[in-house]
């Protein structure tokens, strides 16, 4: 214990001598392909066993993790909340009802405060995008991207890259297809530049009023029809629809999006033998998804995608406290 | 007779010269009006020029100041800027903006009429005017709205306000988008050979967006308006104006297409104009960058091609005029999520160097150049301004065409500092501004007008 706090306090005026060093995880885009591939590799460790899951860690013992969040989060707070508390730490949940932000407190204002707690990881979400890069320049404790906006969600797109290699082994070669509102994906994106920096094949299927403009310059092959698109995929990713975009502002009903662009057995058939189906949660079954088929458990990997949810964000809270 | 005495720039400054004759001698004149580029003397007496051209050394009891090596073009006048003034002057007032103006060798500005309450009612214009005697180191020229409040929905007084004084009428930074109220605007205003301007970019398309629609919006996961927003809205003012006829200024055009449709719109012989902003010129979205909100403006900056677009259409003349597009904010509002913060660079400062560069560029003579900011500008607004012509008021500015100077945010006179150039060099700087031949500019602005 003794050993731990003496640690603990070094790394702390290390950190505060050089305040631009902080490591932060806030976009996969620009990320390297060894970063991605350590990162998942120590939520590997993670995964299953049970150092990980029963006892707690001491690896950021004595250390406060604060989840900031802008924006409803059941799912992604709650995961990066156990994976601190399994890695030893204080976490504390902060969200827009109860903070100050609310009273008009500016983004920047609220960095002050945290920093002047002498707060150790920040994860926050934030409905703008770009708001979390804006934070972190203003931090001096790292932080870890909770998704913002339609800019990026790199956790997910870890857990999304963990889960795929756990089950098909690799990522360089495969067709991946994520299907459904890429504009407004912050997923979406964040997977892209994973994928491709992978050198996995990425491919999009949505209606041309869910496809962003200039989205094949990031890097993907786009389909507006399920059948062309999914064809020999091995991976196919599934994205939420919100409800107010399906009735009329970008596709004119749910009945007709479920028809063309929603995941059923048949529109599947064309995928490969072996293909899995993922979502990101939370799932609109019957809309974007057949319920059935996303509770097959030879293909559907949405479970499996909760579970390494865990891992992947202690490796990411490890990974920036260690820098 | 005496022939007077030599005095300095500086010396000046230190002094109330306006009771005695001027003498600017041995600057290159620069008069886009006349196409006059030569190196002369400009006299000045009783608030006029009084004289234009070569040597001339025979006025009483003059002030002759020793101006080789420096430029000397008529002030600039400038279409819109916002100068905040009444209800925004924590971003700026007609004091510190008129500062900014004099500091950027502009002499008259036509002040946007997005102030709050909106410029909709004679008693506003009333009080612009006041505001400009007493406090206003540039002339303060008031530009009404065009319907009530800016809403869109009635128009304003459109002839009592021009019997007050009122230049020009518009919404600013608002789209009427309403065809029928525009419609009848523009018809009504004919009766009073008004000139009407129009923030081509129709709502429902540009609401959300906060930047140019492409693949760098894309990436940043940030909303786009897309440029059709601007063309649909100049197409449709194009048909109500070949309809009901009438004056029409289209304000900061921004894209390659409305380069196209106002062409064509001047080639059929509508009274057609436009004009364009420092940023849209100099900027494309990639200053965006990583959220940067200083480049975030409205409308937004566009692609590569719509910039060199947008000079061609300055270099051809289908682009009238450059306006500064001044629009202050304090630092709060920049500091903030790209799509919180708030559209807009203020431009005043900047102005005579960033139409420079259109003339370092090797893309428009020294003349042309100028002529959008001068004459051209003051002959839209039927102001008696922008011209080195004798008999004209005396509102000059001297410059120094080669010297290079970075800009920096901090120093800027303007109350506020959000520019989208802070730290890019420039070449050509202001060195005194003169409003009816008296210096209120020699590095600080100096007294008022």
């Amino acid at each position: 214990m003794l050993r731990a706090d003496k640690t603990h306090k070094t790394r702390k005026t290390q950190r505060c001598a050089s305040v631009k060093a902080c490591r932060h995880i806030l976009a996969i885009e620009g990320m390297s392909r060894d970063a991605i591939v350590a990162l998942l590799d120590k939520a590997q460790s993670y995964v299953g066993g049970d150092s990980g899951k029963r006892r707690r860690l001491s690896v950021l013992e004595g250390y406060s993790v604060i989840n900031l969040f802008f924006e409803n989060s059941t799912r992604t707070r709650t995961s990066f909340e156990m994976a601190a508390k399994r890695l030893g730490a204080n976490v504390v949940n902060m969200s827009v009802a109860t903070s100050s932000i609310k009273k008009g407190e500016t983004l920047l204002d609220t960095a002050a405060t945290l920093n002047a707690m002498d707060t150790d990881v920040l994860v926050v979400r934030h409905p703008c995008s770009g708001a979390v890069v804006l934070l972190a320049e203003k931090m001096t404790c790292p932080v870890i991207n909770g998704g913002d906006g339609a800019h990026e969600h790199p956790t997910q797109a870890l857990i999304d890259a963990l889960t795929i290699r756990s089950r098909k082994g690799r990522l360089s070669g495969l067709k991946v297809v994520i299907c459904g509102d890429v504009k407004h994906s912050r997923v979406a994106r964040s997977n892209i530049h994973l994928l491709n920096t992978m050198q996995a094949e990425v491919h999009i299927v949505a209606p041309y009023t869910l496809v962003p403009s200039g989205i094949d310059e990031l890097g993907v092959r786009v389909h507006h029809d399920m059948h062309t698109g999914l064809r020999d995929a091995d991976v196919i990713m599934m994205l939420r629809i919100q409800k107010e975009r399906i009735h009329g502002a970008y596709v004119s009903s749910p009945r007709e999006y479920y028809h063309f662009f929603g995941l059923d057995r048949k529109k599947f058939a064309v995928a490969k033998d072996d293909a899995v189906i993922m979502h990101p949660g939370p799932m609109d079954r019957g809309v974007e998804i057949d319920s059935e088929l996303a509770d097959d458990i030879d293909r559907s990997l949405i479970h499996q995608q909760v579970e390494v949810g865990v891992a992947v964000r202690m490796a990411c809270l490890q990974t920036v406290m260690e820098s | 007779m005496r022939v007077g005495s030599t005095t300095t720039l500086d010396a000046l400054a230190m002094q109330e010269h306006a009771s005695r004759p001027l003498v600017l001698t041995g600057a290159r004149l620069l008069d886009p009006a006349s196409g006059l580029d030569e190196k002369g003397d400009v006299v000045v007496q009783d608030k006029t020029i009084r004289h234009v051209g070569g040597h001339d050394d025979k006025v009483a009891d003059a002030l002759r100041v020793d101006c080789s090596g420096l430029c000397l073009c008529p002030g600039l006048v400038d279409m819109r800027a916002c100068l905040c003034e009444p209800g925004f002057e924590h971003n700026e007032t007609i004091a510190s903006g008129s500062s900014a103006a004099v500091a950027g060798g502009v002499c008259s500005v036509l002040c946007a009429s997005n102030t709050q309450p909106v410029i909709d009612r004679v008693e506003l214009v009333g009080f612009i005017q006041r505001r400009s005697r007493e406090a206003a180191y540039a002339k303060i020229y008031p530009c009404a709205a065009l319907t009530r409040q800016a809403l869109g929905a009635d128009i304003t007084d459109i002839g009592l306000l021009q019997e007050a004084g009122a230049l020009a009428f518009g919404d600013s930074w608002r789209y009427v988008a309403n065809s029928r109220v525009m419609r009848q605007a523009l018809s009504y205003a004919r009766g009073f050979d008004a000139l009407v301007m129009q923030h081509a970019q129709e709502t429902s398309l540009s609401a959300d967006g906060v930047m140019n629609e492409g693949a760098l919006a894309t990436r940043l996961g940030l909303e786009g308006t897309p440029a059709v927003a601007e063309s649909i809205a100049l197409e449709r003012d194009v048909r109500l104006l070949r309809d009901v006829g009438g004056r029409y200024h289209a304000s900061h055009i921004t894209t390659a297409d409305s380069v196209a449709i106002i062409a064509e719109a001047k080639a059929q012989g509508l009274s057609i104009t436009c004009d364009t902003a420092p940023p849209y010129f100099m900027l494309n979205e990639h200053a965006v960058g990583n959220y940067r909100t200083y480049a975030r403006m409205n409308p937004p900056l566009r692609q590569e091609y719509d910039r060199l677009a947008i000079i061609d259409g300055l270099c051809s003349g289908v682009i009238d005029a450059i306006a500064s597009d001044h629009c202050p904010y304090d630092r709060e509002s920049k500091r903030l999520p790209f799509e919180q913060a708030a559209p807009g660079s203020v431009g005043l400062e900047t102005l005579l160097s960033l139409v420079l560069h259109l003339y370092y560029d090797g893309k428009m003579t020294l003349l042309d150049a100028l002529s959008k900011v001068t004459h051209l500008p003051a002959s839209l607004l039927g102001l008696d301004a922008g011209a080195l012509r004798v008999g004209a008021c005396a509102d000059l500015v001297l410059f120094a065409l080669d010297e290079s100077w970075r800009v920096d945010a901090d120093k800027l006179v303007s109350r506020s500092s959000n520019t989208a150039f802070d730290g890019m060099m420039m070449q050509g700087r202001v060195r005194a501004t003169f409003i009816d031949g008296r210096l209120v500019y020699r590095g600080v602005p100096l007294r008022k007008k």
